[in-house]
């Protein structure tokens, strides 16, 4: 690698150790890597906007839904766990570049404790997009599904959402979950949520101050509230509870919805572990001094743009997600 | 590889500084959404939209540039990676984004329910 540059070897087109573009084979193939990768996520994310966009009166509102921030249950914070997730992955691109940096000048230790502090940064990051994920599939509210498939979210006199267990009634009805080992066959039914429709249809009776809200969007852009008459009127469509979500359906609204947060969501947080790993071989590489040897940190390099471009595209994410 | 060897950290924190004050602003504006941003629209999108867009875009040119040291490759390496990007993503969205609003009207527009 010592031995040939871009240029002595000027003129010798076919004579081998020309770089073409004037950087190493491995970094090239990293570059066009990223560039199908990239065009991956585009897919992605076009896809995820053609949903919105053919549900457009329809769609969630991104603040209503990732509200939660740690130790502070109950008191709603839109934005603010996913900025601090932005943050970590922002920062833990700084100590990478820092890293390949260091590497430059070839300073092992300083590069070792970058890279160390890139690998914390991307293990809060996965952590944290493990609690968003719990949060989400658990739910809050919860919602009723109409016989047509919208959904009903439930809110009080002022607009703030109520939760079915704070008014459901309690029915004798006993209703067996339906599991492989007491099926005939290979039979079994996805959890049962906790309370039955009638249940939920008795309960909002019995509270008349409650109304319902549907998933449609007004000219004020936030969800439009029925008033009592037609909310009762529309509750007898119900047929399903739903609680938290999954890929069939969710509490949030539109059932694509939660299909394109887990996949891109998921798809990004894939890209981010295996990142992590890639770093921890390269950390030991560093430890063990394998390009002290060589005499070049180009490896540092190499894996830094594969870092670098998870936090470029969680930019994305961040913004089509939870911003527009 | 042929890069000088000096240290750059400055400009990396003057990057990392850049990019923490747009992400401030981004989450500060998703935050309060301002009236007069969220309910002015500019060629079918609303100016709170437009403002999250282009700083995104803002970001991402910091991060390739600075961080992935775009800018010191040479011009026909930059070109080669960023001009098909462009180019191929803004047609997906095109595509995808007008037929996604036509699909809408569709069924908004035409006697086929989906929503009862």
């Amino acid at each position: 690698m010592e031995t040939v540059t871009t240029e002595n070897s000027v003129g010798k087109t076919w004579g081998g150790g020309n770089e073409p573009m004037g950087a190493s084979y491995g970094k090239l193939m990293m570059w066009f890597f990223i560039v199908s990768d990239a065009l991956t996520f585009s897919g992605f994310l076009a896809a995820y906007g053609f949903s919105r966009f053919k549900f457009i009166e329809t769609w969630p509102l991104a603040d209503e839904v990732f509200t939660h921030v740690p130790f502070m249950h109950g008191n709603p914070q839109p934005m603010l766990y996913v900025a601090f997730m932005t943050f970590i992955l922002i920062f833990s691109s700084v100590t990478m570049v820092l890293a390949v940096d260091a590497g430059h000048q070839l300073k092992k230790d300083k590069v070792a404790v970058y890279l160390f502090l890139t690998i914390i940064g991307g293990l809060i990051f996965v952590g944290s997009q493990a609690w968003e994920w719990k949060n989400f599939i658990k739910g809050e509210y919860g919602a009723v599904e109409t016989k047509g498939g919208s959904l009903l979210q439930f809110v009080d006199k002022n607009g703030k959402r109520v939760a079915i267990e704070s008014f459901a009634a309690t029915m004798p009805e006993e209703r067996e979950q339906l599991t492989r080992n007491k099926g005939r066959w290979f039979m079994d039914e996805p959890s049962i949520p906790e309370y039955s429709v009638a249940e939920v249809q008795a309960g909002f009776k019995s509270h008349p101050d409650l109304l319902i809200r549907t998933e449609t969007v007004n000219a004020e852009k936030h969800k439009t509230i029925l008033t009592r008459s037609e909310s009762e009127l529309r509750l007898t469509q119900a047929t399903l509870v739903v609680e938290g979500a999954n890929l069939t359906r969710n509490e949030y609204g539109s059932k694509l919805f939660a299909d394109f947060f887990f996949f891109i969501t998921g798809f990004h947080g894939f890209h981010v572990f295996s990142g992590v790993v890639i770093n921890c071989i390269i950390f030991f590489n560093v430890i063990l001094g394998t390009y002290e040897k060589r005499k070049s940190y180009e490896m540092v390099e190499k894996v830094g743009l594969y870092w670098h471009f998870v936090d470029l595209v969680w930019v994305f994410v961040f913004t089509v997600f939870y911003l527009v | 590889m042929s890069h000088e060897h000096v240290s750059n950290t400055k400009r990396i924190w003057t990057v990392f500084g850049i990019l923490s004050v747009i992400t401030i602003v981004e989450v500060f504006f998703g935050i309060t959404k301002p009236e007069f941003l969220h309910m002015n629209n500019l060629l079918g999108m609303n100016l709170l939209n437009w403002l999250f867009i282009i700083l995104t875009l803002v970001k991402a040119y910091y991060i390739v540039y600075a961080f992935m040291h775009m800018e010191g490759e040479k011009s026909v390496l930059r070109y080669a990676v960023v001009l098909p990007l462009i180019f191929l993503v803004i047609y997906l969205l095109f595509i995808l984004l007008t037929e996604g609003n036509y699909i809408f009207e569709v069924f908004k527009i035409s006697t086929i329910k989906w929503n009862f």
